[in-house]
């Protein structure tokens, strides 16, 4: 969100207002107050298009930024309820530019991406005048430096009144960039303000989930549990890599490709079944035990959703005798607790010993069918049932 | 005849002795690779007893490859330490890198990239991954995770973003066999691509047809679909997951997420069809489609 994204900023050194978060409208009238003159109310919710959403308002009075707060706090943007706004001094910017780093995955490096002539409408910039929005690549072994910047400084057109400052907030920014280790670093707008200061306006950043796990803990703070969805939330703190979605077939199975593939399945099997959909994406990754699994389908049956449940599995290094002991275990683990009905389907290494456990565990929720496409039919009709 | 890895690739492991190290070096020593020793700076000198065998534990990836001729190195080393795991074995002139290790932070493989691309790698290491599951040439050898007991050896090429959907096509076409089943990772940046193991799976004379496994985000695979239509003359049959996924939502792998209007199964299979390709809905749909090929071959 655009505070934590200020927050990085100003860590970094990325000149920026902070401001004040607040979660009431009573607050939101005491930080205007407090910060004086007229204020921004803006909605934090992780989507653009808060402005045209409705979700940024100036105030004039306190009074003013009491009753925007009031609007604004619980409106919906994107599918995301707003639970706290931002509170910062209204700095009408002079001009307004756009300026970016991120991950450039198709040739394997950075990217720099500036512009002076468009701040927030910067979508519209590169469709109507592309050449005024410079795309700049950079070298992860070498990265940028101060020579660096001032070259991405020039090729991106910045006026001289303010140039020196942008030579030294793209080196700021470069640093957000790498030091906090993001995918993306996006300020839109990068304001040009009255005495020619050069602010960072308003802000995005993207984390790399892999480097926040080897070497940011602190990143855990920045995520905001009230925007989790509990399942998901649940799912996180038992390890588990779990994703929420709209249907009632439960989907368990092991790789990301596979579960991804798994939920096509099931969608195509829906359509001849009154059109039942993939509740969730969980992937449970090589080591199927008891109580990953239990812990899968805790979560799983948890789901008010959920009808049925398809637990796909490819035994590749994982054996399918294990997995079947999971499944079992994982019943004896939730007892009454297990009330919706499983299709299994295993396949690869020691399939025959996996389905005999499971042919000898005789459990009534349970069917076995032998290939994905056949599970994947059955599990949509027991959903559709 | 393979692409990359073949009878003749002499193999060690970067972290032999640590857990994923050690069981799945057991693994590739059981196939039949050819496992000529490890490498862990503070385990040099020792030996690590795998599969019946003897492991020298080498102090680097040059010193290893001084002693034992090893030309394939498989990475198993945590993912804070595997950035300085691929510089070493590049500064060793390695001649392949597979570096199977999940996790990895983006930037890291980023500057490995880099490094790779710089004038310093003088030999020309290739890499595979990170985040996959290897590369295996059935028969002949495995540097991997890559079980080695689903198929054998035949005229299929296989390349795929996914370790278990590689695991899930290798069985569903068993009775046909591989040349080599490559996993390239889901990672969004990665060494060897979709379209450097179809050039190759192109030139190998062993290869009759080829198995392209994508899915959801980047644009790999529409790149992929351009390099087929100028350079690609065997028959392709292609598969992607994640038509369901929604956008925005990571799915798993890192590179597996939808942005925008971009990056979707719908539009990556109407890249390929576009250039020819027969683009299966499902593991099984598109495993008839090669079978098919084959057939008709």
């Amino acid at each position: 969100m655009e505070f934590q994204a200020k927050e990085l900023f100003a860590k970094h050194g990325v000149t920026t207002t902070l401001g004040v978060v607040v979660e009431t409208a009573d607050e939101a009238k005491a930080a205007a107050e407090q910060i004086g003159g007229v204020t921004v109310i803006k909605a934090q919710v992780k989507a653009g298009g808060r402005g045209k959403a409705g979700g940024v308002k100036l105030a004039k009075t306190a009074d003013e930024a009491f009753g925007h707060a009031s609007n604004i706090l619980g409106m919906e943007i994107k599918g995301l309820t707003v639970n706290r706004v931002l509170v910062t001094p209204a700095t009408p910017p002079e001009e307004e530019y756009y300026f970016s780093f991120l991950l450039d995955r198709a040739n394997r490096q950075y990217l720099c991406i500036a512009s002076v002539e468009g701040g927030v409408e910067i979508e519209e910039v590169a469709k109507t005048n592309p050449d005024a929005v410079k795309q700049i690549a950079i070298d992860p072994g070498t990265g940028v430096d101060a020579a660096k910047a001032r070259e991405i400084a020039t090729e991106a057109k910045f006026p001289e009144p303010v140039f020196e400052q942008a030579v030294e907030m793209i080196e700021a920014l470069y640093k957000v960039f790498v030091e906090e280790d993001a995918t993306l670093v996006e300020v839109n707008p990068l304001a040009r303000l009255a005495g020619d200061k050069l602010e960072a306006l308003d802000g995005k950043v993207s984390l790399d989930d892999n480097a926040s796990e080897v070497r940011h803990h602190d990143h855990e703070a920045f995520e905001i549990k009230d925007e989790t969805d509990p399942l998901e939330a649940k799912a996180k703190d038992k390890g588990l890599n779990y994703v929420k979605l709209d249907g009632q077939v439960g989907i368990i199975g092991n790789g990301a490709g596979l579960v991804m593939s798994t939920l096509d399945v099931v969608a195509y099997a829906g359509e001849a079944h009154g059109g039942v959909k993939p509740a969730n994406f969980l992937d449970i990754g090589g080591g199927a035990n008891a109580q990953v699994m239990a812990d899968g389908l805790d979560v799983i049956l948890n789901d008010p959703q959920v009808k049925s449940v398809f637990v796909n599995v490819f035994g590749g290094i994982t054996a399918c005798d294990e997995v079947a002991n999971g499944i079992k275990g994982a019943l004896e683990i939730l007892g009454d607790a297990a009330t919706k009905p499983l299709v299994v389907r295993l396949d690869g290494n020691n399939v025959e010993k996996g389905r005999a456990i499971l042919d000898e565990l005789n459990h009534p929720l349970v069917t076995q069918v032998g290939t994905m496409d056949g599970a994947a039919d059955k599990a949509a009709e027991l959903a559709n049932a | 005849m393979s692409i990359y890895l073949n009878k003749d690739s002499k193999i060690i492991v970067q972290g032999i002795t640590g857990g994923m190290g050690s069981k799945h070096t057991t693994l590739m020593i059981e196939s039949g690779s050819n496992i000529v020793g490890g490498v862990n700076a503070r385990k040099a000198g020792t030996t690590v007893e795998l599969a019946g065998t003897t492991q020298p534990v080498f102090g680097s990836v040059a010193e290893a490859m001084k002693e034992t001729g090893a030309d394939v190195s498989v990475v198993f080393v945590p993912p804070a330490f595997t950035k300085d795991a691929c510089i070493e074995a590049v500064d060793a002139g390695i001649g392949l890198l597979v570096v199977i290790t999940e996790g990895v932070p983006v930037q890291d493989t980023a500057e490995v990239w880099s490094y790779l691309q710089s004038d310093k790698n003088h030999a020309g290491t290739r890499m595979i991954g990170p985040n996959c599951p290897g590369i295996i040439t059935p028969g002949e050898s495995l540097a991997g995770i890559t079980p080695h007991t689903i198929a054998g050896t035949g005229p299929i090429g296989l390349v795929s973003k996914s370790g278990t959907l590689t695991y899930q096509m290798m069985y569903e076409l068993k009775d046909f066999g591989f040349s080599t089943a490559i996993g390239i990772g889901g990672d969004p940046i990665i060494g060897t691509t979709h379209i450097d193991a179809l050039a190759a799976f192109e030139a190998d004379p062993d290869t009759k047809a080829i198995v392209m496994i994508g899915e959801i985000g980047g644009d790999a695979e529409e790149r992929a679909a351009a390099y087929i239509k100028d350079n690609v003359t065997k028959p392709v049959v292609g598969y992607v997951a994640g038509f369901t996924a929604p956008e925005g939502k990571t799915m798993g792998h890192a590179g597996a997420i939808v942005s925008g209007s971009s990056g979707t199964a719908q539009a990556k299979k109407e890249a390929l069809e576009a250039v020819g390709v027969k683009v299966g809905r499902t593991p099984s749909e598109t495993a008839a489609l090669m079978r098919e090929v084959l057939q008709s071959l």
